[in-house]
């Protein structure tokens, strides 16, 4: 599979609001990319602009080599005429056909010959496990299973680009970490370009081949799932990746270098680094002991969450509270005295002004 | 498959692109859509309304006996000086505003009390036989309005017209006083009979959607239930009891069967008999007068009424999610209370059909004796004795092709409109938000202020006359169908929109992914997935066109005569009995066409109403 994904500067806006804000991205061939961000941030309708089922205010995209919309020279072709297709949050399965109807509606749009049809559906079946469920009716099924139709429906008549628009926020969470493998594994048979919109930074981390993390608009940072949670590009991103959440502590420059956090300071590089910034330091690159440790600061453990294979300390000093994480069930008690050492390596440092990456960790 | 267009100017390129967005625009369906929508409803209802108004304020051809040097066409307030002040002004218009009002609101108070009772009896208690209540409560709806007007004559009938004795007077051997027989009392009591439904359904609605756990959070906060019912149940309901108030006022007001036949007799006249009098001794100026006067004034009764409760919802459907309503407990009353409801209903229902009935086989009116029973009116031959020397109604040719007519309009009616309301509903849901759309949506909302007798007026104003591409209409059948559609739009849209709401874009735009074009989404997406809303509508149109009146009074021809029409001109002719005959079978036409359209998926005559 070939096809390139090119969105140049694309703006949309519904009223004054712009939702989504001169986006420009290349998608690889055969890329799993999601759209990643807060509801309300535009990636729906940025989505929903590939398809066809929006119309932009400016730019072009490009399907393969296919100028499907431009509005500089005013092309915008039909969603049906993209070679996509798209699962819908809802599922949007058609309540008065049966699963086979609903799978064989495109292929019957597209004219091809009955039993090519009845090939092609149940080939989609089988692939995602529900080969028996043809003569059902969409509210004959459970979640999960519609969730299955609605992802067979579009592998049935084989389209170039897959998108997915949050197709599992619709499920509990068991079904939903199946369904991830289900679709990553789908993924790689059919080999097709997909864009997934999804507000679940865990979905998107879990699933990517890359990630664009979007907000009120503007796309923040494209990068692989790696780049995007060891290097976040700028403040917002480093702050929605990532769970137990970054811990970003305001700080001041010093000229020796290193960063003054109030209560303790960091040795760290800080050539080009303005006066006010912020350290950012995930949970898991702190290293936690129950004694002191030579370079490390002494906080008060505030709370222990161990949830089996890790446990989530919160740590506090003065007005700092800092969150660590620990593997296995912490065997700190609350209230404690800890000792917790940061790790040069580890931290990136922030603009405070800017919110911009300065100096990022090796 | 990118377009080569480097050589050409950029300028040309520009409008190129610009012309290629708008042509995209226009052809979006829901754009599209909207635009034939409103071509349609600009024909349909403005046009007609501008000639209306146009007319009053012109002279007309007829003025010419009044006014021997009028200028035929040329500007002039003479209409309104003449039917607004003076004499004139008070017997044409302000003693018939003020009859119609009256009617309005006494028959508007005692639906809501009827109605709002029986739905709250239904709903809101452990009342038995709850069931039976409901379904009876949407009987009196499916019979004509001024059936229960002629029931009401032939029991309460008194010496003043024709000197032949009602039930009544045979039963207790006095002359009913006047005010019992004819005027005021009687239109607004068989008025509130027939439309009580309304207040029955949307109240019920509005009941069941109510969480009762708004009301138990009022209860454990130690509120009486008086308070509670007070503070909590009605002001929820409120917007229910609007919709209903805005629905039978504005239909009263335009309504012409019953009180033609229980206030003409003692000129008790309402501006709805006043325009018809008018139309016809040909001053079409005049009724149309009274038709501008009567339509702003249901049109600010129906603004204040809105402003005073302060929601603008009341148009809105209350849907009716299955809370778990909280019941009242009646205790030992509850079975009185049953028998009362049950009895009231048959009274309403079954008392009415059976004077019906009885007139129908006495060969005399007013002789009680088992001798003068007789199928004459029913299959008697042509005798000039009785009827005029008509035949007996099911031997009547007549009869047949009023029948047919009556058949033909409400069918092709119900269709036009049930289309209509899937394509409005379309293209205002689609394009929700937009300016066209709610342009849409408003324009579709007008001809729910205008009363039936005023809009029947508006449609002689427009189709008299040849206007562009349409010819004069005047005396066809397609002219019947157009405005009883034109009518029937608001309900259609409403019912449109609320069936598509239902159907989720999602559903459309999943087809659009899959290379559906418009026929096909429409063929196989659209008109299926809305298909109960599409029979429910069409059921409600057809049963309301069948036995429409008012509306149609002053368009009919004898070519295109309806059985609602036939029954009024027997009335008038004197001829009760054969128009109580006809009265009987359009009730079973009705009845049949309910039966039949019900065994459907989705008839009900609830989701028609957009419920």
């Amino acid at each position: 599979m070939d096809t390139t994904i090119t969105i140049e500067n694309l703006t949309k806006r519904f009223g004054k609001v712009v939702a989504v804000d001169n986006v420009s991205l290349t998608i690889e061939p055969g890329a799993f990319l999601t759209l990643l961000g807060p509801s309300g941030c535009g990636k729906t309708t940025l989505l929903r602009c590939v398809a066809g089922l929006a119309d932009p205010d400016a730019g072009e995209i490009y399907i393969g080599d296919k100028l499907v919309f431009s509005y500089e020279r005013g092309i915008s072709l039909p969603a049906g005429q993209r070679d996509l297709g798209l699962v819908f949050q809802n599922y949007a399965l058609w309540p008065h056909m049966t699963v086979y109807k609903n799978m064989a509606f495109a292929l019957e749009i597209q004219k091809l010959p009955k039993d090519e049809i009845d090939l092609l559906v149940k080939e989609a079946l089988v692939e995602v496990h529900m080969a028996e469920y043809e003569d059902r009716y969409p509210r004959e099924m459970s979640g999960g299973q519609q969730q299955r139709i609605a992802l067979a429906r579009m592998l049935a008549y084989r389209p170039k680009l897959f998108l997915m628009d949050e197709p599992l926020s619709n499920l509990d969470a068991r079904l939903r970490m199946d369904m991830r493998a289900e679709i990553k594994r789908l993924h790689r048979v059919a080999g097709a370009t997909t864009i997934y919109v999804t507000h679940d930074q865990v979905e998107a981390l879990t699933m990517s081949s890359s990630i664009a993390v979007m907000k009120e608009g503007v796309l923040q940072q494209v990068g692989t799932p790696d780049r995007i949670y060891h290097y976040p590009a700028n403040l917002f991103v480093a702050d929605f990746i990532g769970n137990p959440k970054v811990n970003l502590l305001d700080g001041v420059v010093n000229e020796n270098n290193s960063v003054d956090l109030g209560r303790f300071k960091i040795a760290m590089d800080t050539s080009n680094a303005s006066e006010k910034v912020v350290v950012a330091v995930r949970p898991e690159d702190i290293a936690i002991s129950a004694e002191p440790v030579q370079g490390a600061v002494e906080f008060t453990a505030y709370s222990i969450l161990p949830s089996g294979a890790d446990s989530t300390i919160m740590a506090r000093l003065g007005g700092t509270e800092i969150t660590v994480r620990e593997m296995g069930i912490s065997k700190i008690e609350m209230d404690d005295k800890i000792w917790l050492k940061f790790n040069p390596d580890t931290l990136n440092l922030y603009d405070k002004e800017s919110g911009k990456l300065i100096v990022s960790k090796n | 498959m990118t377009i080569p267009i480097v050589f050409q100017q950029p300028r040309s390129l520009k409008m190129l692109a610009t012309f290629r967005r708008f042509i995209r625009w226009l052809t979006r369906v829901q754009v599209a859509l909207a635009l034939i929508m409103l071509v349609l409803m600009f024909y349909m209802i403005i046009i007609p309304l501008y000639r209306m108004v146009e007319t009053t304020v012109t002279w007309q051809a007829h003025d010419l006996t009044r006014v021997p040097d009028a200028v035929v066409g040329e500007l002039t307030i003479f209409h309104y000086v003449r039917m607004l002040t003076g004499v004139l002004g008070r017997i044409y218009m302000y003693t018939p505003l003020q009859h119609s009002m009256t009617i309005a609101i006494g028959a508007t108070l005692l639906s809501l009390l009827i109605g709002g009772s029986l739905a709250w009896l239904v709903v809101r208690t452990d009342m038995p036989g709850r069931k039976l209540v409901n379904q009876l409560a949407l009987i009196p709806y499916i019979m004509p309005s001024w059936t229960l007007a002629q029931a009401w004559l032939v029991l309460f009938k008194n010496r003043l017209s024709g000197g032949t004795p009602g039930v009544f007077e045979f039963l207790v051997g006095q002359n009913p006083p006047n005010w019992l027989s004819y005027g005021p009392v009687p239109i607004i009591i068989c008025s509130a009979l027939h439309y009580y439904t309304f207040f029955f359904l949307f109240v019920s609605a509005a009941l069941m959607s109510i969480d009762s756990n708004l009301e138990e959070a009022g209860e454990l906060m130690g509120a009486s239930r008086w308070r509670i019912l007070r503070k909590i149940t009605f002001p929820l309901v409120m917007p229910a009891i609007l919709s209903g108030f805005i629905m039978t006022f504005s239909k009263v007001m335009g309504t012409f069967g019953g009180p033609n036949i229980l206030g003409t007799p003692v000129r008790y006249y309402v501006v709805a008999t006043m325009i018809r009098g008018s139309m016809g001794v040909g001053d079409k100026a005049d009724g149309f007068v009274l038709a501008i006067v009567l339509i702003l004034f249901s049109v600010i009764t129906i603004s204040l009424n809105q402003r005073l409760v302060g929601t603008r919802k009341s148009y809105e459907t209350i849907g009716g999610r299955g809370f778990v309503a909280q019941v009242s407990k009646l205790g030992k009353k509850k079975y009185a209370l049953r028998n009362a409801a049950i009895i009231f209903q048959i009274l309403v229902i079954v008392l009415p059909l059976g004077l019906l009935i009885l007139s129908t086989v006495m060969l005399r009116d007013g002789n009680y004796s088992f001798s003068n029973l007789s199928l004459q009116h029913w299959i008697g031959a042509r005798n000039t004795i009785y009827n005029h020397g008509e035949p007996g109604v099911l031997r009547n040719p007549k009869i047949y092709k009023t029948a047919w007519n009556s058949i033909r309009l409400s069918l092709w009616t119900a269709f036009f409109t049930a289309l209509l309301g899937v394509l409005l509903g379309y293209a205002i849901v689609k394009g929700r938000g937009t300016r066209l759309s709610k342009l849409v949506e408003q324009l579709a909302y007008i001809p729910y202020v205008i009363p039936g007798i005023a809009f029947g007026a508006v449609y002689i104003a427009m189709f008299i006359k040849p206007l562009g591409p349409i010819p004069a209409l005047y005396g066809t059948f397609a002219l019947l169908v157009i405005v009883s559609v034109a009518k029937h739009i608001p309900y259609s849209s409403r019912s449109g929109v609320s069936a598509m709401m239902q159907v989720g874009r999602e559903l459309e735009e999943a087809g659009q992914i899959a290379g559906a074009n418009v026929w096909q989404r429409f063929r196989r997406l659209i008109f299926p997935l809305t298909s109960a809303g599409f029979v429910a509508g069409f059921l409600l149109t057809f049963i309301t066109t069948m036995r429409e009146l008012s509306l149609i009074i002053l368009l009919v021809t004898p070519q295109t005569q309806v059985l609602a029409s036939q029954t009024m001109f027997y009335i008038e002719n004197g001829d009760g009995q054969m128009a109580n005959v006809v009265i009987l079978i359009l009730i079973s036409i009705v009845a049949l066409g309910n039966f039949i359209i019900g065994r459907f998926r989705g008839g009900s005559l609830k989701k028609g109403l957009g419920m």
